[in-house]
């Protein structure tokens, strides 16, 4: 496949003269039209108003009138991010043929960028799953081997930008949702800290560790998308309003002089002899530049897996009780309202949303809580303990982003728990609220693409990006999937 | 150890109308995935604070003033039923 521009390029592009937005966005087009039938990375494309929203870019740009960095750029957006008057599922029956009366703030920001919306992609339903096969209306698969998941729950997303049907794409991470996909389909995903992108009109899973974040060919475009994005909302009660850090700041600085960590928990047992091989090589790398390595033990990473998977279904039980067939969305039968209400409830959720929300209910339940969610919560409390002490010896945590490469369709489905350790090397970072990015380092010997995770403490998105950028660098990665486009 | 679940009790509190074969099926995943997530039972819960937000932000208000909301139309036409500006639901009880 010929390649597709960063954000960067396709920028330079546009103020050079040497392509428009409109001829941007039908290039995006046309590959989703070329890879759709393979992949399945969206739910809606909506060509005449995204052409729309092109032909105004360039009108704009022709005026004198630049809107920044993603002023004329093709990007796509998860789909439980709410888009007015344009179709929003969330990936569930039980929100077919919605259609939101208001944007969420992210979409706002980039309309107000200049952004291309091509389309709302593909994920587990609710954002709830490691491999997009959750979703109602089909799962997404990898263009690298479509045989294989292409991660989850930001599937859709990840693949769209490896194949090139959307230059940039956002995504939300709850326990991994971004890293991981980005990971396993050899493109860079990174969730902010928490607090500091908006979650209005985000659907929400976990409201205490949803996060939304970019996913780019490249580091430096997820630098950039991230400024456009991030900010402080009034409409989101848990929105960050002091100094927010400079992520462009150290991209070209190097890494010579900082302190590197390396999580002792994150390796052994359960991970690919591959992806151990192409992390410690990194880490040799970056040793090799002027790195201070430490070995540094997390000891309550051990027991983060267990936490997530009680507060993250405990969330989701209390904020999907608004998915009940009176306001919006699919309605059953009943003759009474607490009957109709069930009865939606049970046509309209898919088997791993209904496990969740049982999940949750039951450690929520009167007798369970102290033992289960009370528990939990001081785990998380633990994990931040944790990060706080490496912190003071080093300035980046680094891991694997997870300890396979793309595993087959179907591997996993039959069991949850096996499925939930797709996140082990994720979930500590949004337990903790703590910003992280996934960047591609390499291929097995299999041609899969292995992800390595760049973790810092709250605000610290220069000093990630920074050591990010670095590993980038070394990794020389080229983002080419072996996906044969079909002419349509 | 083994968890116990009355799965009646809690697909009721989810609002869920689940057959029998299927309560049954949710049943046992459960169990599975309560007894991996019972490992949290091994920290030393004393000198940890429950905790949420990593900034350390609690409540943010607004002025209380009034700003304009939806249209009362827009979000009426989303929902299945609805009449003279208002949701139609089934009675809350049953009888006549």
């Amino acid at each position: 496949m010929s390649p597709m521009p960063s954000v960067v390029e396709a920028g330079r592009w546009l103020r050079d003269g040497e392509t428009t937005a409109v001829r941007l966005l039908e290039g995006a087009l046309q590959r989703a039209a070329n890879c759709e039938a393979q992949i399945h990375a969206f739910l809606t494309i909506d060509r005449e108003r995204a052409l729309e929203t092109a032909a105004r870019a360039d009108a704009d740009l022709a005026d004198g009138i630049d809107r920044g960095p993603l002023h004329g750029i093709p990007i796509a957006l998860k789909d439980n991010m709410c888009t007015r008057g344009v179709e929003t599922t969330a990936a569930s029956q039980i929100l077919a043929g919605y259609r939101p009366p208001y944007d969420a703030t992210v979409v706002s920001r980039l309309g107000e960028g200049g952004a291309v919306v091509v389309g709302k992609t593909n994920l587990d339903e609710f954002a709830m799953g490691s491999s997009t096969e959750n979703s109602a209306y089909g799962p997404t698969f990898n263009p690298w081997d479509i045989t294989r998941v292409p991660g989850g729950s930001s599937g859709g997303s990840a693949a769209a930008v490896a194949v090139g049907s959307s230059v940039a794409a956002l995504g939300s991470d709850t326990g991994g949702s971004i890293r991981q996909p980005a990971a396993l389909c050899g493109v860079v995903g990174m969730k902010p800290t928490y607090g500091t992108v908006s979650r209005y009109g985000l659907i929400a899973f976990a409201s205490s560790l949803d996060q939304i974040g970019p996913l780019t060919r490249t580091v430096e475009d997820s630098a950039l998308t991230l400024e456009v994005i991030w900010g402080h909302d009034p409409l989101d009660a848990t929105s960050y309003s002091g100094d927010y850090p400079d992520p462009k700041a150290g991209l070209d600085r190097g890494v010579a002089g900082l302190r590197v960590g390396v999580v002792k928990e994150l390796s052994g047992e359960g991970y690919e002899p591959a992806v151990e091989s192409a992390m410690g090589e990194m880490v040799s790398r970056l040793e090799g530049a002027g790195v201070e390595v430490v070995e540094v033990s997390l000891p309550s990473f051990e027991i983060a897996l267990s936490a997530y998977y009680l507060i993250a279904p405990a969330e989701c039980s209390a904020n999907l009780a608004r998915f009940d067939g009176i306001r919006y969305g699919h309605r059953g039968q009943g003759s009474t309202t607490e009957g109709l209400m069930s009865r939606t409830r049970a046509e309209g959720f898919g088997p791993e949303v209904t496990r969740r929300i049982l999940l949750g209910t039951y450690a929520l339940s009167a007798g369970y809580y102290e033992a289960f969610y009370g528990q939990a919560q001081r785990v998380r409390a633990a994990i931040q303990e944790d990060f706080t002490r490496a912190y003071q010896q080093v300035d980046v945590l680094v891991s694997p982003t997870s300890p396979t490469v793309a595993f087959a369709a179907g591997e996993r489905t039959a069991n949850p728990l096996a499925m939930y350790l797709s996140d082990i090397c994720t979930i500590p970072s949004n337990l903790a609220g703590h910003p992280a990015i996934s960047v591609p380092v390499g291929l097995d010997s299999q041609g899969l693409p292995i992800g390595f995770q760049v973790m810092a403490p709250p605000l610290g998105e220069e000093v990630m990006y920074q050591v990010a950028a670095e590993v980038e660098r070394f990794a020389g990665f080229e983002l080419a999937p072996t996906l044969q486009e079909v002419a349509s | 150890m083994p968890v116990e679940i009355d799965i009646e009790h809690v697909a009721r509190l989810a609002r869920l109308d689940l057959s029998a074969e299927e309560l049954e099926g949710y049943k046992d995943q459960l169990g599975l995935i309560l007894e991996h997530a019972a490992r949290v039972q091994s920290l030393d819960a004393e000198p940890h604070a429950e905790n949420a937000h990593p900034l350390g932000l609690f409540n943010s208000f607004r002025d209380d003033v009034v700003l304009p909301s939806l249209d009362r139309d827009e979000v009426l036409a989303a929902a299945p039923e609805t009449a003279e500006g208002y949701f139609v639901v089934p009675p809350a009880m049953e009888g006549e």
